[in-house]
């Protein structure tokens, strides 16, 4: 079970957040101006990163928001976590320890 | 028709360990700040700022629950009043003010066992330095949602919705088994 | 006894003599005794057969990595625990266990053919042998194979125990109660430090248990070992958790203990669970499991009697008991010497000690005390084989020359053999939280390397050897663990200690023997799964290089052992075997968990009525006080018929239904999911959520939304009515509620932060009866205040606000029956009471509550969907029928796009009809398939399936729903449904089947 800095609440445990998928997947302002193509990435198309990968979570059964976190997937380490809406912050590389 | 019915929420036993809090008026109150400094004056409680923190007045209190979320509570006479003051005061201001009177019954766990009970369910480190008197936070307790809210250093109260008191309840009489007697 | 107790000392209570009984024999042994060393205690090393071989076991170990002595402790039919190490099991009165793997006892074993048979069955013997016919597999080899292996029997009954669980927090979690953890424990408790210390065994101490001449701090062993217990007891910043296994590393220090509360307990009381999940999470962790001592691996070294060396000190200083009285030790490590001189000590003959250590040793310690005590010791030796078939008899050693090559020497008599090849530092829990393992050059083992987590290991774990090395590393590591939590402390004086520390440094893999192939006598590597050094070089000889490889080939190392005791070993005759070093051969994943942890456990306490929560709605007990039959949805218990005296679901759901549609019926709607939808974008909100146009929805009017994921499949469906400008009351399904819910705050909080647009959830606030058929006004109207409920001034679809019974009232003029009716909203702690006036006040109307099942009949009479039965995440507006909701004019909606995509829209997609068979009588099962043409055999094409069917009473015949490619262009042609019995002919229809112009509902 992952600890996860929640923005608002601080850490806490998984169980109380729930994945949301990648993170930064905008929804096209106007669908009807997207080709099947865009409109098929837009939904289906994700990244699968070995290493750092920006992924959202709702803090689900605490304050409810949703968030970005910077996780490194070959270690469940999370680099960083930050508001929806806000840019990911630069990070040094993967340290070996949380 | 003859005014009106009592209110019976669902029946909770009481255990020394466990005392079943009356009913009360709730609110959940969602909006920014401006709507939270007009609640405050209308409701006669600072609404907390601090994430995670609850503040109490005159026997009524404001729990933060999320950045734009927070949970009003008065005891169950003041139901009109309160309305009416939070109506009134936030008529102007973009909010959400939504009454969940009956949605959720409150627990009050006492006594000196009362965060050991909470330790088998809940996954949230209880210790007092890392959950203080005057911390609120919904969390999970086993496979509830519950809102924790520690009043005093061994009083906790447990807002849980309705339906899944009767869990809750049996889950910490499970584990009271264990109590001394 | 049998005189092989000691006179005096060890840890057991001689005063509280104990009775057990093994294989129905009757013993005795003391308070503080294991099964095993009782067992000892009585000359008795016989305590099971082998997994494969079934080839007769002893004892080898005296802790958890025990491979051989595993047992059955049975309490009752309900409470046998099969599996469990003799070793591990502390004995109480009345304690009866039995051996396993044996038939018809455990000397005469009939499965022991299979030794005989061994050449047959070598590794990868079943995946080359049972290959063909593939039916066989399930009908004769599975069966079979499973019968034949296996350890013990799973008892027949439910567990009748409690298993509890709980959530802990920590700085400073210590793993191992031996010297290094003790010293950690008490660096990190002094620096102020929450720390938690825990031990698989029953007494903390580790190796210490097992000294009886150190001296540590000027106290002996035992003394000071008493005092810091206490001082770690006292302080309450501390938890001590004994009979405390940690099993598993979980990421972010989360690690799993698995504590045994009453399995040592003669008569337990029923508040108490048997075992405890403790779920740690702890911001330091040190690591001080120490270190498990190899056997040797030579022909015959299974036989019962021959054991570690580390075991014999255990069973003398802790347990008071000698393992034999003439022994042969043979000496891979430093450390054996000592065991040898401290049983010679204590009267043991001591025949000789074969000094097997790998050439070039460095002498130690032990060596030198075992040489001084006049020991016979016989240098460059090696151990040719064992003799003795229920018990060791003899041991024939030979002799290395320098030039490696082995030469027989003599067979000497024994009733025991004491082997050490050095020890292993038990890493698995640093190898679990994925921390790197290095060679040790010096000790020929791996050690923890960089570790992944906030993890430290200390001790012999890592190699540190030495009572006072272990020591002064543990209390660094605990001081370090400490400071890096927040709470420094100091160090405190190195410990001053007294004690031979025979040398821990060994060897790995097989013992030399004579050149040429092989000796016929199985030399050993993993116990546990009978896997030889033939085997290992079999797997070589096939091709099997990798060491991953070769586990699974032979299965070395797998199962509960997780490479305790042959690990090592097994990479060291690979190495030997392959001319490589044991770091070059690589290896094997340690997993989870340590030791065999119990079902039990993890299911905690989510078992029976507590496995999940039960929602109950207010009306709840009033139902089941009426005999309603309920179903579970979701977690709600929902009343699905209510049988009056003598019906059956058939007959009660045709009463309620007639009722419903001819009179009045009331029915509990309080579980679908409410979301109250609040804000001056509130109707933008939902515009761009569902897919209906909301801006021209009228205050206190309602209308039926459906709602898409982005990629144009229906969702959730729901009633949605517009309370005021700005607040919405949206209905969700039962199912649905959470999902939709979160769904919402997604769009709101990342997508639309335009919006000024909240939402609460309202579900449980609300107690929802839904009142419908002809009649349902004439009931309402007797308890409604301040509603005008007539037709023109509450029409179709119409909201009010208003009293029923005095208090405040949402009243809802919505039908899933087609029939006139309205749902009743109140909020939820009137909800019991106003449901028994609704119904009191209907009886002059004959009102009829009705369940779940009455409710489906009636919905599908109409041809109203049920999202998720009749959809299923595949299914656009259209293929369901609902196209009709769609606002045309709309820019944009949640899953518009996608609509817009060819497929979505091409000819053949399935699309919900009606089905009606052919012969009335028949009610399709719901899920079957519908094809075009009758009298096929599979694989036949199937265009559809059913998704829902009923007897409908009302009609007089069975109705259906069902999903057919180009459904809709199909009406009145005939298909089939293949059952075993044969097709089924049924016409394409409309979903519609009662009251097809509506005309009921606007009563």
């Amino acid at each position: 079970m992952l600890i996860i800095d929640c923005p608002y609440c601080g850490p806490r445990p998984e169980l109380e957040f729930a994945h949301g998928g990648q993170a930064h997947v905008v929804r096209p302002a106007d669908p009807s101006k997207s080709s099947d193509d865009e409109w098929t990435e837009y939904l289906y198309l994700r990244l699968n990163t070995r290493g750092v990968y920006a992924e959202r979570w709702r803090h689900a059964r605490g304050c409810g928001r949703f968030f970005n976190a910077l996780r490194d997937t070959t270690t469940d380490h999370f680099l960083a976590t930050y508001r929806a809406g806000e840019r990911p912050p630069t990070v040094a590389a993967p340290r070996s320890a949380p | 028709m003859a005014e009106s019915l009592k209110r019976t929420p669902p029946r909770v036993a009481a255990h020394r360990w466990l005392e079943p809090l009356p009913a009360a008026t709730r609110f959940s109150l969602r909006g920014g700040p401006a709507a939270r400094a007009a609640a405050s004056r209308a409701f006669g409680v600072e609404l907390p700022e601090q994430a995670c923190r609850a503040a109490t007045a005159g026997g009524r209190a404001a729990l933060w629950l999320g950045p734009d979320e927070q949970l009003l509570i008065a005891p169950e006479v003041d139901a009109a009043a309160a309305s009416g003051a939070l109506g009134a005061a936030l008529a102007d201001i973009p909010h959400a003010l939504v009454d969940i009177s009956h949605r959720q019954v409150a627990l009050g766990l006492e006594g000196p066992h009362a965060v050991w009970l909470l330790a088998h369910g809940c996954p949230l480190d209880l210790d007092l330095a890392q959950f203080p008197v005057g911390m609120c936070t919904r969390t999970v307790y086993l496979k509830a949602e519950v809102l924790l809210w520690r009043t005093a250093e061994d009083r906790v109260r447990i807002e849980v919705w309705r339906s899944f008191a009767d869990y809750v309840v049996a889950q910490l009489e499970e584990t009271a088994l264990e109590l001394p007697a | 006894m049998s005189g092989l107790r000691t006179p005096a000392g060890g840890r057991v209570d001689r005063g509280r003599p104990l009775r057990f009984t093994f294989d129905g024999r009757a013993y005795t042994g003391f308070a503080g005794d294991t099964l095993a060393s009782a067992l000892l205690a009585h000359g008795v090393h016989l305590v099971g057969r082998s997994f494969k071989y079934h080839r007769p076991r002893g004892i080898v170990a005296a802790g958890s990595e025990e491979p051989n002595a595993l047992v059955t402790v049975a309490r009752d039919a309900a409470r046998r625990t099969p599996n469990v190490r003799a070793t591990q099991v502390e004995l109480y009165d009345g304690l009866v266990a039995e051996s396993q793997n044996r038939w018809p006892n455990l000397s005469f074993d009939v499965g022991a053919i299979n030794n005989l048979l061994s050449p047959l069955i070598p590794a990868g013997f079943y995946n080359k042998t049972f290959m063909w016919p593939r039916k066989a597999w399930f009908a004769l080899y599975e069966p079979q194979i499973r019968a034949a292996a296996g350890f013990g029997v799973a008892p027949a009954h439910a567990d009748p125990d409690r298993y509890a669980q709980r959530f802990a927090h920590c700085d400073v979690l210590v793993v191992g109660a031996g010297p290094a953890g003790l010293a950690a424990a008490l660096t990190a408790a002094a620096a102020g430090a929450r720390v938690l210390l825990c031990d698989e065994q029953a007494e903390f101490g580790g190796a210490l248990l097992d000294e009886h001449d150190a001296v540590i701090d000027g106290a002996p062993v035992a003394a000071w070992l008493a005092a810091t217990v206490a001082t770690l007891r006292t302080n309450p910043r501390v938890t001590l958790l004994p009979r405390t296994t940690a099993f598993g590393y979980f990421p972010h220090n989360n690690i799993g203990l698995a504590e045994r509360v009453t399995d040592h307990l003669a008569d337990p009381t029923p508040t108490q669970p048997r075992e405890r999940l403790w779920q740690v999470r702890a911001r330091e962790v040190v690591l001080a499991a120490g270190a498990i001592e190899r056997p040797l691996v030579f022909p015959g070294n299974d036989r019962p009697g021959v054991m570690l060396a580390s075991a014999a000190r255990s069973y003398l200083h802790r347990y008071g008991v000698k393992v034999g009285t003439r022994a042969v030790v043979a000496a891979g490590c430093d450390a054996a010497f000592q065991a040898a001189v401290e049983l010679a000590a204590a009267g043991v003959t001591i025949a000789v000690i074969a000094d097997v250590r790998a050439p070039g040793s460095p002498p130690g310690p032990a060596e030198a005390a075992a040489r001084a005590a006049g020991l016979a010791i016989e240098a460059s030796a090696t151990v040719l084989g064992a003799s003795g078939r229920l018990r060791v008899a003899g041991v024939t050693l030979g002799r290395v020359g320098t030039d490696g090559s082995v030469t027989p020497g003599a067979r000497h008599a024994c009733d025991v053999l004491l082997m050490s090849g050095g020890y292993t530092p038990s890493v698995h829990l640093h190898s679990q939280s994925r921390g790197k393992l290095a060679f040790d050059e010096t000790l020929g083992a791996f050690v923890p390397g960089a570790a992944a987590e906030r993890t430290r290991s200390a001790g012999l774990a890592r190699g540190a050897h030495g009572l006072a090395t272990a020591l002064d590393d543990g209390a660094a590591a605990g001081l370090a663990a400490a400071a890096a939590s927040g709470h420094r402390g100091d160090s405190g004086p190195r410990h001053a200690v007294r004690a031979l520390d025979g040398g821990v440094a060994g060897r790995a893999g097989a013992l030399p023997q004579p050149a040429g192939p092989l000796p016929p006598a199985k030399a050993f590597v993993d116990f546990q799964h009978d896997v030889t050094t033939r085997d290992l070089a079999l797997a070589r000889r096939e091709g099997f290089e990798a060491i991953e490889h070769i586990k699974r080939y032979t299965t070395t190392g797998m199962a509960t052992d997780q490479g305790k005791t042959s690990g090592l070993n097994a990479l060291g005759y690979v190495a030997d075997e392959s001319a490589r070093a044991i770091p070059d051969v690589g290896l094997t994943t340690f997993r989870m968990p340590y030791t065999p942890v119990t079902f039990g456990l993890f299911a905690g306490v989510a078992r029976g009525d507590l496995f999940d929560p039960v929602r109950r709605t207010p009306s709840h007990d009033w139902a089941s006080a009426r005999g309603a039959v309920f179903e579970d949805v979701g977690m709600w218990k929902r009343a699905r018929f209510f049988p009056a005296t003598g019906e059956d679901l058939h007959a009660a759901v045709d009463r309620e239904c007639l009722a419903v549609r001819h009179r009045v019926g009331m029915f509990d709607a309080s579980t679908l999911g409410k979301i109250e939808v609040v804000g001056k974008d509130a109707a933008t909100f939902l515009n761009r959520l569902y897919v209906n146009n909301w801006a021209n929805l009228g205050i206190n009017r309602s209308r039926y939304g459906i709602l898409l994921r982005d990629d144009g499949f229906v969702y959730d469906d729901g009633v949605i009515a517009r309370l005021a400008d700005d607040r919405f009351h949206v209905t969700t399904t039962t199912g649905g509620a959470a999902r939709v819910f979160a769904m919402m705050e997604d769009y709101i909080q990342t997508e639309w932060t335009d919006l000024s647009v909240w939402i609460t959830s309202t579900t449980e606030q609300w107690a929802v009866v839904a009142v419908q058929g002809p009649r349902a006004r004439d009931v309402l109207a007797k308890l409604v205040t301040d509603v005008d409920l007539a037709p023109a001034a509450l029409p179709h679809m119409a909201v009010a606000r208003g009293r029923i019974c005095g208090v405040p009232m949402l009243l809802f003029r919505v039908s899933f029956s087609g029939e006139l009716g309205f749902e009743v909203n109140v909020a939820a702690d009137y909800g019991a009471e106003v449901w028994a006036a609704i119904h009191a006040a209907g009886q002059e109307h004959g009102i009829t509550p009705y369940g779940t099942e009455a409710m489906h009949v009636l919905r599908a009479e109409k041809g109203y969907i049920i999202v998720g039965q009749d959809t299923d995440g595949t299914m656009t507006p259209d293929d369901a029928a609902v196209a009709w909701a769609i606002g045309k004019t709309k820019p944009d909606f949640v899953g518009k796009r996608s609509l817009e995509r060819a497929t979505m829209k091409a000819a053949g997609r399935k699309q919900l009809v009606g089905l009606e068979t052919v012969d009335p009588g028949i009610v399709l099962e719901e899920g079957a398939q519908v094809v075009a043409a009758p009298g096929q055999t599979p694989p036949m094409k199937m265009i559809g399936h059913v998704t829902s069917s009923y007897h409908s009473a009302s009609l007089g015949r069975s109705i259906a729903l069902g999903v057919v490619a180009g459904g809709r262009a199909r009406l009145g042609e005939t298909l089939y449904v293949p059952m075993p019995a044969g097709d089924i002919a049924v016409k394409v229809v409309g979903p519609v089947f009662y009251d097809r112009e509506g005309a009921r509902l606007n009563g």
